[in-house]
């Protein structure tokens, strides 16, 4: 029977083009204006590293202020400093641990054309690309002996070694950054994790940096950070070497624990750190360290922007308005085809026949309007795209993928559905001998 | 055997109450052809909207072979007129989307018969009727007269126990009306029981029986069209 609805979907549609058309219409502007704002939120909130995300843990310790508390109520910092970063990655303790920061360095590229650019980079340390499941494209990342011993080597990625090298296999090859020359010792596949969870504390939208280079390389080259520093005592004077010793906090540690015991572990290894560092003099505070994996790290960041949860609350309103638009036009139309109706049920067809011969066509207007919902979405998206164009990292919200399409086709047909709910209902429940009756 | 036994129907509104029927009684043994005739508004089409089980009864008895009627669902209720009654109107009553054949096929669809069964009997019944060469035509397409034998086909195609007809030649002129009373009895004399509601007393004639309706009764004594005729005037 399912054929031969969609036949009568199909007849019925055609026979009132403009009444379908424009519930076509109402559906997909409400799906449009939903799937817009649902997409930004989805991209926002989405885990870019899921299948790890319970295993990876950002660490805080509390070497704030003893008279207020970084954050209230009573957060710890959201970074560390240089001596706990350090101290805490020598240890080894967890299975893979990663201390980073973010920096900028000024590229120089080979040719006398081509004009030196600044470019974001990340200092980190061996154990960050396969903590984090980073995808090569050539070569690999470097290993701990090259942090050890301060090699000159370097990540490209993939837009990077487009830049440089034309997208060629560039492992082996030579970049000059600030007049020193690193080895190419791998090139990344496409990887943009959305948000860039590894550091939230600058725009959790960024791009990843586009050359990745050893922390200790970094840090003996005072490359210094490019990314927010909170210092809560001045640094005192003595250069660089005073703000590495200084409790100013700029660096992001995390470390892969894979059960809940060596969570705990780990905690304990904290406290006796802390404990530690108390006896001479630092951590003014309790004690008061915290271990979050990634999708806590990034609801206590707050990744999703407050404003996208109302403006998602007007689209559903929206959606909602347009149903009811679509309600209204749909009783029009089944009220019109009364007759029909009731001729079927004169002829045996029983309720539940009509419920499923309304029900296909609603699903058909449905997808219908999920189809072009796809487009007014696609639109949407583009005129926020534009609307914000100054901002970069925009253009990551903004992308529909394929779970996205299917899920606006489907919001269209069960919105249909419901809007069919009421209509179809009350055509069932005529009594058919009032209808025929009509001459 | 369709059995009704003090069958009432009353419609309320929020100030008034129709009695539609009262005090209903009726037997229609197996393969009769009766006309039922009365005066407008006498109850002649709600006795057959509720003996067609289009509409629900107010009180009394409805059994149709030996089975009460009101204490079926509505799934069950549609079962009886998908298999056991067919369905005349005064204005065919045809979809005017669908062509002939797939007209002729709605009852069928709901019946569940396969493709090929259904092929069967939408050109069985188009054949009875002498429209099997219009398959494919648009029911716009046909004249009054053909789109009635158009509805009876489709009411024959299930080949139900009863034919239940309201007015079916109001809409057609004398030549038209009398083919489709001719075809009507022909159904009838192959067992099909037929039971025709009509204000005409001369189509009324061409039954086997007639009844006379009156204030939602059936009038007392034996029928006399042409006492009907006069109260119909």
């Amino acid at each position: 029977m399912f054929r031969y609805y969609l036949r009568l979907g199909a007849l019925s549609i055609r026979a009132n083009p403009a009444l379908s058309a424009l519930m076509v219409a109402a559906i997909a502007i409400g799906i449009g204006a939903f799937m817009s704002m649902f997409t930004i939120r989805y991209i926002m909130s989405g885990n870019p590293i899921a299948d790890k995300s319970d295993q990876l843990y950002y660490v805080r310790v509390d070497n704030w202020d003893p008279s207020e508390p970084y954050d209230e109520p009573n957060e710890p910092p959201e970074q560390l400093t240089y001596l706990d970063a350090t101290a805490l990655y020598q240890a080894g303790k967890a299975s893979r641990q990663v201390v980073s920061f973010m920096s900028m360095r000024v590229i120089e590229p080979q040719g006398e054309e081509a004009k030196p650019s600044q470019i974001e980079t990340r200092a980190t340390t061996a154990d960050f690309f396969a903590m984090f499941d980073v995808p090569f494209a050539y070569g690999s990342g470097w290993d701990k002996k090259s942090d050890d011993t301060e090699e000159f080597v370097a990540v490209l990625g993939q837009a990077m070694n487009e830049q440089l090298f034309g997208g060629e296999d560039s492992v082996g090859e030579m970049i000059t950054m600030n007049g020193e020359s690193y080895r190419v010792v791998g090139v990344l596949d496409y990887w943009s994790p959305v948000p860039l969870f590894y550091d939230l504390n600058n725009n959790p939208y960024n791009e990843p940096g586009k050359v990745f280079l050893p922390f200790s390389v970094a840090v003996a080259g005072e490359h210094g950070s490019a990314g927010n520093t909170s210092c809560w005592k001045p640094v005192g004077d003595g250069g660089t070497a005073a703000f590495l010793a200084s409790e100013c906090i700029w660096m992001q540690m995390w470390v892969e624990l894979h059960s809940q015991s060596e969570r705990q572990e780990y905690l304990q290894f904290l406290d006796a750190y802390v404990e530690q560092q108390k006896l001479v003099g630092r951590f003014p505070r309790e004690l008061n360290n915290r271990l979050d994996n990634v999708e806590e790290w990034m609801e206590y960041n707050e990744v999703v922007d407050e404003d996208v949860g109302v403006l998602l609350g007007l689209a559903i309103l929206f959606l909602v308005v347009c149903l009811l638009n679509t309600i209204g036009l749909i009783l029009a139309k089944v009220l019109r085809r009364a007759k029909d109706t009731s001729l079927r049920r004169a002829l045996g067809a029983n309720k539940s026949a009509m419920f499923s011969q309304y029900f296909v066509e609603a699903s058909m207007i449905g997808a219908a309007g999920g189809l072009l919902g796809i487009v007014m979405t696609w639109l949407g998206l583009r005129g926020i795209e534009n609307l914000f164009s100054e901002y970069e990292f925009v253009g990551k919200l903004v992308q529909m993928d394929w779970v996205m399409m299917l899920a606006a086709v489907a919001l269209a047909i069960v919105s249909a559905l419901a809007a069919a709910l009421y209509p179809t209902w009350r055509a069932c429940n005529v009594t058919p001998a009032t209808q025929l009756r009509i001459q | 055997m369709l059995q009704m036994k003090n069958v009432s129907k009353i419609y309320r509104t929020d100030t008034v109450e129709t009695h539609a029927l009262r005090e209903f009684s009726l037997i229609v043994d197996e393969g009769e052809f009766v006309s039922v005739t009365g005066p407008s508004g006498s109850g002649k089409t709600t006795f057959l909207n509720i003996a067609g089980l289009l509409e629900e009864l107010s009180g009394g008895v409805y059994e149709l072979d030996g089975r009460d009627i009101s204490s079926l669902s509505d799934k069950e209720r549609s079962k009886v007129r998908n298999e056991k009654i067919g369905f005349i109107f005064q204005s065919f009553n045809l979809i005017p989307e669908l062509n002939i054949f797939d007209n002729v096929d709605v009852p069928l669809r709901y019946r569940g018969f396969t493709a090929a069964e259904r092929k069967k009997r939408i050109v069985d019944s188009l054949e009875m009727v002498g429209l099997a060469s219009r398959l494919q035509h648009m029911p716009a397409q046909l004249s009054g007269g053909q789109q009635q034998r158009v509805a009876i086909a489709r009411a024959l195609a299930g080949e139900p126990r009863f034919l239940l007809a309201d007015e079916p030649t109001g809409n057609l002129d004398s030549n038209m009306a009398e083919s489709v009373l001719d075809l009507l009895s022909e159904i009838n004399e192959s067992g099909t029981t037929i039971i025709m509601v009509t204000h005409e007393l001369a189509l009324a004639d061409r039954a086997k029986r007639n009844i006379f309706v009156r204030d939602g009764s059936v009038s007392d004594g034996p029928p006399d069209l042409h006492l009907a005729k006069a109260a119909g005037e």
